[in-house]
C-alpha cells in the first residue's frame, strides 16, 4: 500500500535546538529518504512564503499566505510504500517533527483506477 | 447446544476466514452463510466433531463458489484453484482442527487498533470476536441500530482503506497495543457493571477476558484483568437491592459468587507468581523459606501493572475483615503507576477507614475533579463524618446533579435526606 506521511511542524521547534541537534535532525530527515519503500516527498519553504489561490466566478483571487493562525503548519511530506498501517506508523514515528511538538498525519493514497 | 457453539466459535471462524481471504466483509458474509447452513443441517445431521473446522471449510467453499461467479474478483484471488468443488462437508467427516490455526489474537488486535475510534473498537470487538449481532450491540449501548450499523461499516472501511493489519504487533510494540486491547475489554465490562439493566456486557467482557487468557497465558496483565473482572462481578447480585445500590460494607456476603472469587484469586496468584518466579535461583530458595516467597510476592505486586494491582485490591475487598492500610498502600502504588486523580480519590477512601476522615479529606481536597460525581460524593461522606453537615449536604447535592443512573440518584437522595 502507498501512504502519504504529511508532516505538520511546530514553528520554531527546530530553531530552538542547539546547533548539533539541528544538524542531527537534518540528517534524520535525509536518512528517511534512503529507507526502502520511500517513493518521494518534499520539504516546503516556511508558510510566510505561501500564496493562496481561489477562483470565484472565473476571477482568480490571490492572497498572501493562509489566513488562519495555526499551532502546527504543513511543512512537507513523504510518499512511502508499506505493507500496512503499522509499518507506515513505524516510519512516521521516525520523522523528527513528530517528537518536536508537531505531528504526522498518515493518509492512504488512492491507487489504481 | 447449537446456539452455544455459534456464540463460542464465531470469533474463531471469522478470524480464520479473514486470515484466509484477507477481507473483513467477505469473511463476515461467508461466516454468516456457514452458520446459517449449520443451523439448518446440524439439528438433523448432528453436530460435527470439530464444529470450527466444519464451519470454516463450509464458509470457504461457499465464498469461493460465489467468487467464481464474480469473475473480476476471482481473477484477483489466485487461491481459488486449490479448493475442491463440493458445497459443504458431511457433518460426520472427521476434520483436523489443528489445520485451522487459531487467529483470534490477530482479529482482536485488528479490532482494537488505536487508529480506530474507541467506540468503534468496542463495537467491532463485540461484533467480530464476541459474535454479538449489530442489534444486540446497539441495544447494549443505547443507540439506534442504524447508528451502530454505520459505526461498524465505517470502522471496517477504515480497516480496509488505511491498511490496518490483521496481525499481532511485534515485541517492542506489544505492551502498548495490548494495553489498548485490555482497555476495550475493561470498558465493555464497566458499561455492563455500572448498570443493572445491562448485565450482559459484563458477562461478555469476562468471556473476552477468558479468550485473551487462553491466547496470552504468560501476560500478567491479561490474567490480572480477568481476575479483576471476576472479582468485581462476583458481587453483582449483592450490589443492588432491587434497583437500589448497596455499598460494599453493607452487602450480603452470602450473595457473593464465591466460586468466581476463588477463580479470580487463583488467576491473581498466577499473575504474581509468574513475575516473582522469574528469578530461578530465588525460586529454589523460596521453596524452603516461606518468608522469602512472601517478600518476592510483595515485590512482584509492587512491580505489577495496573490491572494486577486492581485485582489485588478487589481480592482484599472480599475479605471478611478489610485490611484498609494495605488497600491504601495498593491504591498508592496504582496512583503512582497511572497518575490518575480518580485512583488518588479511591486511596483517600481507604485512608478514611485506616486513619480517619480528616486525613482522607486532606487528600480529597488536593484533587481537582469538579465534574466527577464521586469526588463530590466522597467529599460529602467525609464531611458528614466530620460533622460538617451543611457542607456535606451541598457536596451530596452537587454529586446528585452529576449522577447518571437511577440507582445512584436514589442512593444520593437517601443520603441527603439522612443528614
Amino acid at each position: 500500500m502507498q501512504y502519504a506521511l504529511l508532516i505538520y511542524s511546530r514553528p520554531g521547534a527546530t530553531e530552538a535546538l542547539g546547533d548539533d541537534e539541528q544538524e542531527a535532525v537534518h540528517r534524520q530527515y535525509l536518512e528517511l529518504r534512503e529507507l526502502p519503500g520511500m517513493l518521494g516527498g518534499a520539504a516546503l519553504h516556511p508558510v510566510e512564503t505561501a500564496t493562496t489561490v481561489r477562483v470565484l466566478d472565473d476571477a482568480v483571487l490571490i492572497t498572501d499566505g493562509p489566513f488562519a493562525d495555526t499551532k502546527e503548519i504543513f511543512a512537507g511530506f513523504y510518499l512511502v510504500e508499506a505493507d500496512d498501517l503499522d509499518q507506515a506508523t513505524e516510519i512516521a514515528a521516525r520523522i523528527p517533527a513528530a517528537r518536536l511538538g508537531g505531528s504526522v498525519e498518515i493518509r492512504p493514497v488512492v491507487t489504481g483506477p | 447446544m447449537i446456539e452455544k457453539v455459534f456464540r463460542d466459535e464465531w470469533g474463531r471462524v471469522l478470524a480464520s476466514l479473514i486470515g484466509y481471504f484477507g477481507d473483513f466483509d467477505l469473511a463476515e458474509d461467508a461466516a454468516a452463510e456457514a452458520f446459517a447452513i449449520a443451523a439448518q443441517r446440524w439439528p438433523s445431521d448432528g453436530v460435527p466433531d470439530s464444529p470450527v473446522a466444519w464451519l470454516v471449510t463450509t464458509a470457504r467453499r461457499r465464498a469461493i463458489d460465489r467468487l467464481r461467479r464474480d469473475r473480476v474478483l476471482a481473477a484477483k484471488l489466485r487461491l481459488l484453484a486449490a479448493e475442491p468443488d463440493t458445497a459443504e462437508p458431511d457433518t460426520r467427516d472427521s476434520m483436523d482442527t489443528t489445520a485451522i490455526p487459531d487467529e483470534r489474537l490477530e482479529l482482536i488486535f485488528m479490532c482494537c487498533h488505536p487508529a480506530l475510534a474507541v467506540e468503534a473498537q468496542v463495537a467491532l470487538t463485540l461484533r467480530a470476536v464476541g459474535g454479538l449481532s449489530t442489534e444486540e450491540i446497539a441495544r447494549a449501548f443505547l443507540v439506534p441500530p442504524e447508528t451502530m450499523k454505520r459505526r461498524l461499516t465505517r470502522a471496517k472501511a477504515k480497516i480496509k482503506v488505511a491498511g490496518i493489519p490483521f496481525s499481532v504487533p511485534s515485541d517492542p510494540r506489544l505492551p502498548e497495543r495490548l494495553g489498548a486491547v485490555l482497555a476495550v475489554v475493561y470498558l465493555i465490562f464497566n458499561e455492563g457493571y455500572g448498570d443493572p439493566d445491562r448485565p450482559g456486557l459484563a458477562a461478555e467482557a469476562i468471556r473476552l477476558g477468558r479468550v485473551l487468557a487462553v491466547l496470552l497465558p504468560a501476560q500478567p496483565e491479561v490474567l490480572g484483568l480477568l481476575a479483576l473482572m471476576l472479582l468485581h462481578d462476583s458481587r453483582r447480585d449483592a450490589r443492588f437491592d432491587g434497583q437500589d445500590l448497596v455499598l460494599l460494607p453493607d452487602q450480603d456476603r452470602s450473595r457473593w459468587d464465591w466460586r468466581q472469587i476463588a477463580e479470580g484469586r487463583a488467576l491473581l496468584d498466577r499473575a504474581l507468581l509468574d513475575r516473582a518466579l522469574l528469578d530461578r535461583a530465588l525460586l529454589d530458595r523460596a521453596l524452603l523459606d516461606r518468608a522469602l516467597l512472601d517478600r518476592a510476592l510483595d515485590d512482584a505486586r509492587a512491580a505489577s501493572g495496573p490491572y494486577v494491582i486492581q485485582a489485588a485490591i478487589a481480592s482484599l475487598q472480599a475479605e471478611e475483615q478489610l485490611d484498609w492500610p494495605q488497600i491504601a498502600v495498593l491504591y498508592g502504588q496504582l496512583a503512582d503507576r497511572t497518575g490518575s486523580p480518580v485512583v488518588r480519590l479511591n486511596r483517600a477512601v481507604a485512608v478514611a477507614e485506616a486513619e480517619g476522615p480528616a486525613a482522607a479529606l486532606a487528600i480529597v481536597d488536593q484533587l481537582d475533579l469538579p465534574d466527577y460525581q464521586y469526588w463530590h460524593s466522597t467529599r460529602a461522606e467525609l464531611l458528614r463524618r466530620l460533622g460538617r453537615r451543611a457542607e456535606s449536604r451541598a457536596a451530596y447535592q452537587r454529586a446528585l446533579d452529576l449522577a447518571r443512573t437511577g440507582p445512584e440518584r436514589r442512593f444520593l437522595q437517601r443520603r441527603i435526606a439522612e443528614i
